[in-house]
């Protein structure tokens, strides 16, 4: 069953990751990503990842709505009525993607790759857990101050307005103007 | 099903995801690549936990990690495609050539 589950989602991860690149309809490309970030969320259930597998697929699923608002705001055809090509350098590139596959391959199948140490614990989540909230508590802050910064940043660089806007040009401004009284500047 | 498997799909997936990353003009499909590469590391960390160290959280923290670079980059692609959208009418790679300067 584990075998056939593997087959199936590992073709379709592959298949929907090249119609990603081929689609005109960026709502469709923007769907064809999502089938594959859900095979790859498939693939660590058959891990034995439940917990982290479905947090993959929970995730993509809103990752990937908001990806396509973004792709209808921003592409100049979003539903696909023409085709399109938005690509340069694809020789170059297919040349560099067929031999980083051909290196990697190679890789895989000459490394001497460890034998399996240990048996996966009954509840792999509980471990997980012990495992960020003790030893690697550090990564766990770091991703925290990561993540915080992320969200200081996105807003800093998505508000139209900036303090040259509030201040005037030389900064020296008492009072920001502000189009709505009852902010830091009152 | 063996480690060897699990990673040459991860491969073809990180392999396909770098094509979308160095082909595409267009800022947010370029994005979709970097997506489709960090999901063939996710598989390959899975893959390495369950079949070299199981016994251990570090494959799963591995995850953990990359799935939170997935989060960051998205948003903040996004947020610097609205900001260059706003000031330049930028969409495309090519023409925010003069980031590189």
């Amino acid at each position: 069953m584990t075998t056939v589950a593997f087959w199936v989602l590992a073709v379709l991860a592959v298949a929907s990751g090249v119609m990603v690149l081929r689609f005109d309809s960026m709502a469709r490309a923007t769907f064809s990503l999502l089938t594959a970030l859900l095979c790859v969320g498939g693939e660590l259930i058959v891990l034995g990842l439940d917990y982290l597998g479905i947090v993959t697929v929970l995730m993509m699923t809103i990752e990937m709505a908001i990806m396509a608002v973004f792709m209808i705001m921003f592409m100049m055809n979003p539903a696909g009525l023409m085709p399109m090509t938005m690509v340069h350098n694809k020789r170059g590139a297919a040349v560099i993607c067929a031999l980083s596959f051909v290196l990697l391959l190679v890789g895989i199948l000459l490394a001497p790759w460890p034998r399996r140490s240990g048996r996966p614990p009954a509840d792999p989540t509980m471990d997980l857990g012990m495992s960020l909230m003790g030893p690697q508590m550090l990564t766990m802050m770091t991703l925290g101050m990561a993540l915080f910064a992320t969200i200081v940043a996105t807003v800093v660089l998505s508000t139209r307005r900036g303090r040259y806007d509030r201040f005037g040009d030389d900064l020296r401004a008492a009072r920001p103007e502000d189009p709505v009284r009852g902010g830091v500047g009152r | 099903m063996s480690l060897e498997l699990f990673l040459v799909l991860a491969s073809a997936l990180f392999c396909v995801g770098l094509f979308g990353a160095l082909t595409q003009q267009s800022i947010v499909m370029l994005m979709m690549g970097l997506e489709l590469m960090l999901g063939g590391v996710i598989l390959a960390a899975g893959a390495a936990w369950h079949y070299i160290a199981p016994a251990t959280a570090d494959g799963q923290v591995l995850i953990v990690v990359a799935i939170t670079a997935m989060a960051v980059e998205m948003a903040i692609g996004f947020a610097v495609v609205t900001a260059l959208f706003r000031s330049r009418e930028i969409d495309m790679t090519d023409m925010a050539a003069e980031l590189r300067e």
